[in-house]
């Protein structure tokens, strides 16, 4: 038997122990906010936290997250009748067309706003990499990342950058 | 191969559909009575077949179109919603059941009869023979950038103001006053001289028992109210909190999950299967052949190749057994075949005009390149693509006392209900369809073979099931954006002047236009050989426009140079005819500071396509710095006549150009022993955050009949890119992908050719 917290609930699961994180989630637990896209870490569509730190639950199997602490984009909120500033954020920039990458997308940029709360488009970057969108709504989703985190929509050394290059 | 024509569709339609609009006469009257048991619960009253009205004064507009991220709910609701008179907080949207009587009729007037002058006495019959053919041909289909303009412009609108001019009626009769003095305003029927005010559900009853008018009178667009607001979709808040229920979300008590393989090769088969090792895995429940699938329609056969299956309880089980199977296939006569023989074969039967036929043949070809002062030749190819939707392919289906009920997202449920009841060979009615969300669609979600196989699933099985595509099969077992070798001839004279454009093309599919040219040029032979493959074609987001709008305007630009001008003023001189083409042309250019000059390494390309109904010009921006490229900036300008959601639009165009640009810097799908090779998105990749472009996009509402937005912005991404990086680094990109090309090495070789 192994023992994981999820949202906030211990679980007690009799689970052959290899099974991967998501599998777990979506069919013993029926928390099926967190998708399926590749198998292989590759989209990121399958991201929760475990320990405060994203995961790819696809290729994270069950023992190695024994007795640890998960949240997934059911838990995100800080309670029933609020929302998460980023998914607060997701709504006002009107980011997710399908939808289906986005609860990972958000658990990636939670996860990356709870240790560096005001970041670059360089950090963005770097955060977001492993989440892809095929819907392309990246824009949206950095705006809505700057937003939620109060800093400037757009990046100084970016813009300096810009400005540089422009000039030659 | 088959394939999905909107041309075979049209005549079929006219088929099916034209016997019915002469010969019989079918008053469809009030169909509200007969279609309420299938969509209206308690407290709702249904008064039309699009619209639905509840006890707290909400209504519901009924959506006969699939939502794969479009936001095509929230846009027809507002299209309805406005015409209506309805206060936007309360209007909601669901889709339309999967059922015949829900077929999408104005999608058929709008692709049979549009801009067809029909005398108001015969538009009841008319309606009447349209959804007798929308039944016949299945129609409820989603794609071709087609809601908006069809199921909108002539079901929505039409639908919303019908149930106001019902309502004011019902309102007057009950207050004994003269229609024309009620007013219809924010959800509430008003008769200002009385003072009299009440919402629309207290005359929903009364008004329901009246047949809608079939041609109210609609708003013009300065009265618009709700068109052309930006308003929030409906759909997102479920989309933030992962309750959004897309059909691998689906849990049904007592279900086994599954996964399964078809041969790599297209066209082979099973030859025999060894299962020892997968019976072994804990979990694993069964291994089942499932049998091919012919699946006809009004739209052609087809026949889905057989495939196996392991059963589990739980997916990871199913897929430990898949990988653990031994099986082998038939061999094919296409077991040799690899992309390097296609492109051969494409080259020599483009050299040989195998069946060539001209989509536009005028003027003197052979006396224009005499003539020339220059002729410029090249040829173009673009490779095989796969759709990877976010969600791989998946459907759940359920078996018990001879009828099946099927869980999928899809683009066309009421032809997958029906080609899901030819493979079981069970009558139609006895299969249920509940679309559900779409995690992407992009035109592969229009092929049932998906949801064929977890109900095939479900018969053996007398237990529900799930089927979950392992990604690898996903990218493997497509329906292809085909790969394409477009050849290319003009001749310019002293002034640089386009004299003559000829071009030769493999494989012609829809829209028939997309390789013809907006330039005005006196002499033009474009036209297609036949050169057929093996490999399955599909419908890919923008479908024949995402290859031709890379090779022509490529192709117009490397003319341009040759011609010793720029660009984009080399277009505008040849648009002069076109100025609707020329304004969003010129708009690009003027928002993306077409001509301040750049840093050395950086580079700006232009690019014009009009496609389904819209005209879209982009300008990228980029720098090629050690042989690496970076996207900097998009701007993009789209007429599509009129924004109804203008966020939603402006939210198409970011996507339709990041899924181009995803196929042009990255996009390969390659055949080796007549399979393709890649299988994950590590080698077939996408866009990621750090390869994205800003992206502006300006609308104009030009007034021009209304074009569609989903597909548009893909079209010209390609050529504008690699424009592009030809003004920045000289090296003419006419293969893509991108990421095959050494931008350092390349220079040499373009000048050393030049």
């Amino acid at each position: 038997m192994t023992v994981i917290t999820v949202n906030g609930t211990e679980q007690k699961l009799q689970v052959d122990p290899s099974t991967p994180l998501l599998w777990v989630l979506r069919e013993q637990l029926a928390l099926t906010g967190t998708k399926f896209g590749c198998g292989m870490a590759e989209c990121g569509a399958c991201t929760v936290h475990v320990n405060g730190t994203a995961m790819r639950s696809c290729v994270t199997p069950l023992s190695a997250v024994s007795g640890q602490k998960i949240t997934t984009i059911e838990g995100l909120a800080p309670s029933n009748n609020e929302l998460h500033p980023l998914q607060q954020a997701w709504i006002e920039e009107q980011v997710p067309q399908c939808g289906y990458c986005q609860s990972g997308q958000l658990m990636t940029a939670a996860a990356l706003l709870a240790t560096n709360p005001s970041p670059s488009d360089a950090d963005i970057n770097i955060a977001m990499a492993g989440n892809i969108c095929r819907c392309g709504m990246y824009s949206r989703i950095r705006r809505a990342i700057k937003s939620a985190a109060g800093v400037q929509q757009f990046d100084p050394a970016v813009a300096e950058l810009a400005r540089e290059i422009n000039n030659g | 191969m088959g394939k999905w024509t909107r041309r075979a569709f049209i005549s079929a339609g006219v088929v099916a559909g034209g016997g019915l609009i002469v010969g019989v006469a079918i008053r469809p009257g009030n169909r509200a009575a007969k279609l309420s048991k299938y969509v209206a619960g308690d407290g709702e009253t249904l008064l039309h077949t699009w619209v639905k009205l509840d006890s707290d004064n909400v209504v519901t507009a009924i959506i006969p179109h699939a939502e794969m991220g479009q936001g095509v709910g929230t846009a027809l609701a507002q299209m309805l919603a406005d015409e209506l008179d309805a206060d936007w907080d309360l209007v909601k949207f669901e889709e339309a059941p999967a059922l015949g009587e829900f077929a999408n009729y104005p999608m058929a007037q709008a692709m049979l009869l549009a801009g067809a002058d029909i005398p108001d006495f015969v538009l009841p019959t008319v309606e009447g023979a349209l959804i007798r053919t929308a039944h016949a041909l299945d129609l409820q289909i989603t794609g071709g950038s087609l809601s908006v303009r069809t199921t909108g412009a002539y079901g929505m609108r039409i639908a919303g103001a019908a149930v106001k001019e019902m309502l004011k009626i019902a309102a007057a009769e009950a207050w004994q006053v003269p229609v024309n003095q009620v007013i219809a305003e924010n959800s509430q029927l008003i008769h200002k001289a009385s003072g009299r005010v009440e919402p629309y559900c207290a005359f929903a009853e009364s008004a329901g028992q009246m047949t809608p008018p079939v041609s109210p009178t609609l708003k013009s667009v300065d009265e618009f109210k709700i068109m052309g607001r930006h308003v929030e979709r409906h759909d997102l808040p479920s989309k933030v909190d992962g309750t959004a229920i897309f059909a691998l979300d689906v849990r049904l008590p007592d279900m086994l999950y599954a996964t399964v393989m078809r041969a790599p090769t297209f066209g082979g088969g099973i030859d025999s299967v060894d299962e020892l090792r997968t019976r072994a895995i804990n979990g694993v429940v069964d291994v089942i052949q499932l049998p091919s699938a012919e699946v006809s329609s009004v739209l052609g056969g087809f026949t889905y190749a057989e495939s196996v299956a392991v059963v589990a309880k739980g997916y990871w089980s199913a897929k430990q057994g898949m990988d653990a199977l031994n099986i082998q296939w038939r061999s094919t006569e296409n077991d040799g075949v690899s992309s390097d023989a296609i492109f051969k074969q494409f080259d020599r039967d483009i050299s040989a005009g195998v069946d060539r036929e001209s989509d536009i043949a005028q003027g003197d070809l052979v006396a224009s390149m005499e003539n020339a002062a220059q002729v410029i030749n090249a040829d173009y190819r673009v490779p095989f693509l796969a759709h990877t939707c976010m969600e791989p392919l998946n459907a759940t289906a359920m078996v018990k006392d001879g009828h099946c009920e099927v869980w999928v997202g899809c683009q066309s449920p009421l032809s997958f209900r029906q080609s899901i009841a030819d493979a079981l060979g069970f009558d139609i009615e006895n299969v249920t369809l509940h679309n559900c969300f779409m995690g992407g669609g992009f035109g592969r979600k229009s092929r049932p073979d998906y949801a064929i196989q977890a109900a095939q699933l479900a018969v053996s099985l007398g237990r529900p099931v799930q089927l979950i595509w392992t990604r690898e099969e996903d990218v493997r077992q497509d329906f292809y954006r085909p790969a394409i070798q477009s050849r290319f001839r003009a001749a310019i004279d002293d002034s640089g002047d386009l004299i003559a454009w000829e071009n030769t093309y493999v494989d012609k599919h829809e829209p028939d236009e997309a390789a013809l040219i907006p330039y005005s040029v006196d002499v033009q032979d474009i036209g297609h050989v036949r050169s057929p493959t093996h490999i399955p074609f599909g419908a890919w987001r923008s479908v024949a426009h995402s290859h031709h709008g890379f090779f022509t305007e490529s192709f117009i630009d490397e003319v341009a140079v040759a011609a010793g001008q720029d660009p984009f003023d080399y277009r505008v001189a040849r648009l002069q005819h076109l100025p609707r083409q020329l304004a969003v042309l010129t708009k690009a250019a003027k928002e993306a500071q077409w001509h301040l000059p750049l840093a050395p390494g950086r580079g700006r390309g232009i690019s014009l396509q009009s496609s389904f109904g819209s005209i879209v010009a982009e300008v990228v921006e980029v720098t090629v710095k050690d042989g690496n490229l970076s996207v900097d900036r998009v701007v993009a300008v789209i007429d599509a006549g009129y924004a109804v959601s203008p966020d939603g639009m402006k939210a198409q165009i970011e996507s339709g150009i990041i899924y181009g640009l995803s196929a042009a810097l990255f996009g390969e799908i390659s055949i080796k022993d007549g399979a393709v090779v890649e299988s994950n998105f590590h080698d077939y990749q996408s866009v990621r955050m750090s390869d994205a472009p800003a992206i502006e996009t300006h609308i104009i509402n030009s007034g021009a009949d209304w074009g569609g937005a989903g597909e548009p912005g893909t079209p010209p991404i390609a050529s504008a890119l690699t424009n592009a990086i030809f003004n920045a680094t000289g090296n003419r990109i006419r293969q893509l992908p991108i990421k095959n090309v050494d931008l350092q090495a390349a220079r040499e070789s373009t000048a050393a050719m030049g």
